[in-house]
C-alpha cells in the first residue's frame, strides 16, 4: 500500500483536530478535537511501523502507551472542565479570561474583590 | 480478504492511478474518518459531536485493521470507543450542556482557527506527499499487529515504560478524583458561602 | 616669633576672623564687630613688624611642601622683600580702616555679619598674595578675593544695578583669569617651578623659551584684576557696591593685586620687548580713556572708579618702562589717598543723600555739614592732582621720571618708545587728572541752592578713620628719600623737568575746569535737577543704597546726567556723550561677546527643546505605542494564543522546508 494514504489520512486529521482545538468553544468539545489528533499520531505511528517492520514494533507500542496515556489525560482535562464548571457555571474556554490584561466586565462573575483568590483556590 | 488484496497489491503495477483493492478500501474509509471528524469538530450539536468522534475513531480502527495492527485497532475501539468517548459523554452532561442546537458552539476564533488549519494542512500534506512519493508498504507476511506478536514486544522490550504507565495512570486516577471532588466541609470558612450561591445558581 | 611666623600669621588673622564671624555671627552678634575689626588690626600691627624687622634688607624665604605635587613642585612659600612688607602694611592699613569705618557706615545693616567677614577674608587673600613666594598659593589668593568681590559688589543685590555689577566684575575678571592661568603654567614648566625667585631666577638668566607668549597671557589676567583697558569695564560698575567695598577694592586688594603681580615678576615680563611695549600701550590708552571718562561722569563714585583705572594705568606705565620702584611707591601713595577718598565720598554721600554730582550743585552747605569729609577729600583730590606737597606728587613724579629715563635712554630695561609713550601719556593724564579733581571739588563742595540735608553727625569712627588716612595722604611724600632703599635700589626722587611739567599740566587742568565751572555754574540756578533720598536717622549703606537705585530712574542713565551746568560737558565737547559711556566699550562687549553667547544660548535651547526633545519622545512614544498594540493582543483568549503560537509556528516550519528545498535543489 501506498505509505501517502495513512500520511495524509493522519495529516487531515491532526488538521482537522486543530481546527476543532482552536475554534470551538465548549470545552469538552475542545477535548475531543485532542483525541483527534491523538489519533492521527497514533495512525502515523502504525504505518510508519509497519512500513518500517521495526523488530521491536515501537510503532505499535507507542501507539499503545499513547492511548493509555490519552485516557489519563482525558480524565484530568473532564475533571479540570468539571472544576471550572463548579466554579464559573460555565466552560467556554473564551469565557476564562483571567489572564487578560484588561479583564473587562466578566458576565460571569460577580465583582468582589476576594474572587481571584477563590479562582486561584479552584484552579488548585 | 486481505490475503486476495494483498496477492493483488503485490501484481498490479504500483502508482497513484491504479489503487489495488487494499488502498480502495484504505481510501473510502478514510474519507468516512475525515468527514466524521470533520463533522465532530463543525457539529452545532455537542452529544452528535460526541457520536461523530465514535465514527471517526471507529472508522480508524478499520484503518488500523488494514495496516494489519489488528490487537491495537480492538484496543482502539475499547479504550476510545468504549471508555474515553463515554466519559466525554458524561463530562457533557455534567456541565449540563445543551441539548439540541447551540447556536455558539465555535468561538469567535474560527476564521483564524481555519486558516491556521488550512495552511497546516496543505504544508504538511505538501511535505508529506512529497517526501513518501516513493515509498510503499509491504502488507504481506505475518501480521506485524497481531495480538501475539504485540503482547511479546511488549512484555519482552517493553516492559519497563509499560510499568511506569501503571504509575502514571494511577497518578492520573488520583488527580481526577482529587479535581473532582467538592471543596470539603473543612475548607476555609470565608470560601465556602461564598462560593455556595455561584453553585446553587449554575444547578 | 621669628619674622616667618609673624609673616604667616599675618594672612591667617583675618582669614580665621572671617570664619569665627561667619560662624559666630548668628549665634553672637555682639562679637561680629570685634572680630571683623581685631583681627585686621592685629593683621596691620603684625605687617609693621614684618616690615620693621624686614627693613628693605635682603629678602627673606621660607618654604615649606605639604605633599609631593608632581614634577613642578607646589610650596607653600613666603617671600618677603622691600615690595612685600610694604604692600602688607598698606593692606592693613586700609582694611583696617575699612573694617573701622564700615561699623559706622553699615551700622544698621541686615547683612553686616557676612559682609564683614567677606571684607576680612579679602583682606586675607590679598596678604596672602602680597607675601606668598610660590605663585599656585599666589593664584589662590588671586582667585579667592576674585570671588569675594563677586559677593561685596553685589552686596545690595536687591538692586538689578548691583546684581548685574557683580556678574560682570566676576565674569570679566575670569576672562582674563583663564589666560592668567595657562600664562602660570607655562610659566612653571619653562622654569621648572613655581617659587617667585625661582622663576624670577630663569628669567635672568634666560631660561624662559617663550617670554613674549607667557608674559602676555599673564596680562591678560593682570588687565582683569587690575582693570587696564581692554578689561577694566567691570570696575565703575562695580560702584554699585557700598562705598567701603569700593574703597577696599580701589585702594589696596584686588586692583593692587595685578600690578603687584607685575612688580614681582617683572623680570619675566622685561624680558620680552613687546610684552613691555603693549603694556605701555595699554597703559597709556588707559591713563588718557578713563581720564576722559571721569570728566563725563556724575555718579561720584564713579568719578572715582575712573580716577583708580587711570592711577592704575601710571602703575602699568611705571611696570611698562621696567621701574617696579616707582610703581609700588606709586601704588602705596594711591592706595592711601584713594582709600581716602573713597571713605570721605561715602561720607559725602550719606550727608548730601545722593550719589550725583548734578544733585550735589544744586545744593548748599555741604562742606559745613561735613568738614572732616570736606577737608580730607581736598587733601585726597590734590594728592590725586599730583600738586606738590602731597603724596602723590612724589609718587607720579617717580612714575614721570622713570618714564622719561627709559624714553630718554638713559634705563635699558624697557624700550624707549614704552618710555615715550608712557611719558606722553602721562603728562596728558596728569591734566585730565587735575582736571577732574577740580571738577569733583568744585561740584560737591561749591554748589549753590537749596541747603543739603541734616544727616546730623557723622559717626565718630568714620571722621576719625578719614584723618588716620589723611596723614599719609599728606605726609608719604617725605619718606621718597628712604623708600629707594627698600624697593630695588634706585632713587625715587623727582627730577625737577618732570616734576615741573607735570605740576605745569596739573595747574592748568585745574585752572581751566575753574574756569569752565565758572562760566556754567550760574546756569545750574537756571535748570532745577537732581533727586535727593533724604534718611536723617538711616546709616550710610541705606542712603547709598536707594542713591544707587535711583539714579537710572532720575537721568536715564547709571553713569551721567542731562546736565548743562556740567564744566565737564564743556571741557569735552561732542566727546562728552562717548565718555559718559566709557566709550561705548560695553556695547562693543555686548555686541562681540554677549550677544552672540545670547544667540548661541538660544540656539542651543531650541536645539534642546525642538530637536533633541523630539528624539526623546519619539523614543517614549515609540515603546508606548508598541505596548499598546502588543496590549491588545492579551486578550486573555487561550485560543488566539494557542493560534498565533502555532501559526507562528507553521511559518517556521514552512520556511525550513522551502529552505531544505531551494538549498538540495541548487
Amino acid at each position: 500500500m501506498h505509505l501517502a494514504y495513512p500520511a495524509v489520512l493522519a495529516v487531515l486529521l491532526f488538521c482537522t483536530g486543530l481546527y476543532g482545538v482552536l475554534a470551538r468553544r465548549n470545552a469538552i468539545l475542545v477535548l475531543m478535537s485532542v483525541e483527534l489528533m491523538l489519533n492521527a499520531v497514533n495512525l502515523n505511528l502504525v504505518a510508519f511501523d509497519v512500513w518500517l517492520r521495526d523488530t521491536l514494533h515501537g510503532g505499535q507500542a507507542l501507539t499503545l502507551f499513547t492511548i493509555a496515556i490519552a485516557a489519563a489525560e482525558i480524565g484530568i482535562g473532564l475533571a479540570i472542565v468539571l472544576a471550572v464548571y463548579r466554579n464559573r457555571g460555565t466552560s467556554d474556554i473564551d469565557r476564562l479570561r483571567d489572564t487578560a490584561e484588561d479583564p473587562g466586565p466578566d458576565p460571569a462573575e460577580p465583582e468582589d474583590p476576594a474572587a481571584p483568590a477563590q479562582k486561584a483556590e479552584a484552579a488548585a | 480478504m486481505s490475503a486476495t488484496l494483498a496477492q493483488a497489491a503485490l501484481t498490479a503495477p504500483q502508482g497513484f492511478l491504479s489503487p489495488n483493492g487494499v488502498e480502495i478500501a484504505f481510501l473510502l474509509v478514510g474519507i468516512a474518518t475525515l468527514g466524521a471528524a470533520v463533522m465532530t469538530v463543525t457539529t452545532r450539536q455537542l452529544v452528535h459531536a460526541a457520536l461523530w468522534l465514535v465514527v471517526a475513531l471507529g472508522g480508524l480502527a478499520v484503518e488500523y485493521l488494514l495496516l494489519t495492527a489488528e490487537f491495537i485497532a480492538w484496543v482502539q475501539v475499547l479504550i476510545y470507543v468504549g471508555s474515553i468517548v463515554v466519559l466525554l459523554l458524561f463530562g457533557l452532561m455534567l456541565t449540563k450542556a445543551p441539548i439540541g442546537r447551540s447556536p455558539d458552539a465555535d468561538s469567535g476564533n474560527r476564521w483564524v482557527a481555519l486558516a491556521v488549519a488550512v495552511a497546516a494542512a496543505g504544508t504538511l500534506v505538501w511535505v508529506v506527499v512529497d517526501a513518501f512519493r516513493t515509498s510503499w508498504i509491504d502488507l504481506d507476511g505475518p501480521a506485524q499487529g497481531s495480538t501475539k506478536v504485540s503482547g511479546e514486544i511488549l512484555f519482552r522490550h517493553w516492559v519497563l515504560p509499560f510499568e511506569a504507565l501503571s504509575v502514571l495512570l494511577l497518578a492520573a486516577l488520583v488527580g481526577a478524583i482529587v479535581l473532582s471532588r467538592k471543596s470539603a466541609p473543612d475548607d476555609a470558612p470565608g470560601d465556602a458561602p461564598a462560593a455556595a450561591p455561584r453553585e446553587t445558581e449554575s444547578r | 616669633m621669628t619674622t616667618t611666623t609673624l609673616a604667616v600669621l599675618v594672612p591667617l588673622l583675618p582669614f580665621l576672623g572671617a570664619a569665627a564671624g561667619l560662624l559666630l555671627g548668628r549665634r553672637a552678634p555682639g562679637f561680629v564687630r570685634p572680630l571683623a575689626v581685631l583681627p585686621t588690626f592685629a593683621a596691620f600691627v603684625l605687617a609693621v613688624v614684618v616690615a620693621v624687622d624686614q627693613g628693605g634688607g635682603k629678602a627673606i624665604d621660607a618654604a615649606t611642601r605639604l605633599t609631593p605635587t608632581g614634577s613642578v613642585p607646589i610650596e607653600l612659600a613666603l617671600h618677603l622683600d622691600g615690595f612685600a612688607v610694604l604692600v602688607a602694611v598698606l593692606v592693613g592699613l586700609v582694611a583696617t580702616c575699612v573694617q573701622l569705618y564700615s561699623t559706622g557706615y553699615l551700622r544698621d545693616d541686615p547683612r553686616y555679619t557676612s559682609y564683614a567677614a567677606l571684607v576680612s577674608l579679602f583682606t586675607s587673600a590679598m596678604l596672602l598674595v602680597v607675601y606668598s613666594g610660590d605663585l599656585m598659593v599666589l593664584l589662590v589668593g588671586w582667585e579667592i578675593m576674585g570671588i569675594c568681590s563677586y559677593f561685596l559688589v553685589g552686596h545690595y543685590w536687591e538692586t538689578p544695578e548691583a546684581r548685574a555689577a557683580s556678574l560682570k566684575a566676576f565674569l570679566v575678571t575670569k576672562l582674563g583669569d583663564v589666560p592668567f592661568l595657562i600664562g602660570l603654567f607655562a610659566l612653571a614648566t619653562d622654569a621648572g617651578t613655581f617659587r617667585i625667585t625661582g622663576v624670577v631666577q630663569a628669567a635672568l638668566t634666560g631660561g624662559i623659551d617663550h617670554p613674549t607668549l607667557i608674559a602676555l597671557l599673564l596680562l591678560a589676567g593682570v588687565a582683569g584684576k587690575s582693570a587696564q583697558f581692554p578689561l577694566h569695564t567691570w570696575l565703575p560698575d562695580a560702584m554699585a557696591g557700598p562705598t567701603p567695598v569700593s574703597a577696599l577694592i580701589h585702594a589696596a586688594t584686588m586692583v593692587a593685586a595685578g600690578i603687584y603681580f607685575v612688580a614681582r615678576l617683572l623680570p619675566v615680563f622685561a624680558a620680552s620687548a613687546a610684552a613691555m611695549t603693549v603694556l605701555a600701550v595699554m597703559a597709556a590708552i588707559t591713563m588718557v580713556g578713563s581720564g576722559l571718562a571721569a570728566l563725563a561722569q556724575d555718579d561720584i563714585k564713579r568719578v572715582l572708579a575712573y580716577s583708580t583705572i587711570g592711577q592704575l594705568g601710571y602703575l602699568s606705565g611705571a611696570l611698562a618702562v621696567g621701574d617696579r620702584g616707582a610703581a609700588v611707591f606709586h601704588l602705596l601713595s594711591h592706595g592711601a589717598f584713594k582709600a581716602l577718598l573713597f571713605l570721605a565720598a561715602g561720607v559725602v554721600i550719606h550727608a548730601a543723600g545722593t550719589n550725583s554730582l548734578t544733585a550735589m550743585s544744586r545744593m548748599g552747605g555741604l562742606a559745613k555739614r561735613v568738614p572732616d569729609a570736606f577737608w580730607t577729600m581736598t587733601v585726597a583730590l590734590l594728592a590725586l592732582a599730583a600738586i606738590p606737597p602731597f603724596a602723590g606728587f612724589f609718587s607720579k613724579e617717580a612714575v614721570l621720571s622713570a618714564a622719561e629715563h627709559t624714553a630718554l635712554g638713559e634705563s635699558q630695561v624697557a624700550p624707549s618708545g614704552a618710555g615715550w609713550v608712557v611719558l606722553i601719556a602721562g603728562l596728558l593724564a596728569a591734566l585730565l587728572t587735575a582736571a577732574y579733581a577740580t571738577r569733583l571739588w568744585l561740584l560737591a563742595f561749591r554748589g549753590r541752592g537749596a541747603e543739603a540735608p541734616d544727616h546730623g553727625r557723622q559717626p565718630f569712627v568714620m571722621n576719625a578713620v578719614l584723618w588716620v588716612l589723611a596723614i599719609p595722604s599728606i605726609g608719604f611724600g617725605l619718606t621718597t628719600g628712604y623708600l629707594g632703599d627698600w624697593f630695588d635700589g634706585r632713587a625715587l626722587t623727582p627730577a625737577v623737568t618732570t616734576a615741573v611739567l607735570s605740576t605745569g599740566v596739573a595747574l592748568v587742568g585745574g585752572l581751566v575746569t575753574y574756569a569752565a565751572w565758572r562760566h556754567t555754574s550760574a546756569l545750574a540756578a537756571r535748570t532745577p535737577m537732581g533727586a535727593v533720598a533724604a534718611h536723617p536717622e538711616g546709616d550710610g549703606s541705606l542712603v547709598e543704597e536707594e542713591a544707587i537705585a535711583s539714579h537710572t530712574a532720575v537721568y536715564g542713565d547709571i553713569a551721567s546726567a542731562p546736565d548743562p551746568a556740567d564744566p565737564g560737558r564743556l571741557l569735552l565737547g561732542p566727546l562728552h556723550r562717548h565718555a559718559a559711556t566709557g566709550f561705548h566699550l560695553d556695547a562693543v562687549y555686548s555686541a562681540l561677546f554677549v550677544r552672540p553667547v545670547l544667540a548661541a544660548a538660544e540656539l542651543v535651547r531650541f536645539l534642546d527643546r525642538e530637536v533633541v526633545e523630539t528624539y526623546v519622545r519619539a523614543a517614549g512614544a515609540g515603546p508606548r505605542w508598541l505596548g499598546r498594540a502588543v496590549r491588545r493582543a492579551q486578550n486573555g483568549n487561550v485560543q488566539s494564543y494557542l493560534s498565533a503560537l502555532l501559526a507562528g509556528s507553521l511559518v517556521l516550519a514552512a520556511a525550513v522546508v522551502v529552505l531544505a528545498n531551494v538549498t538540495a535543489g541548487s
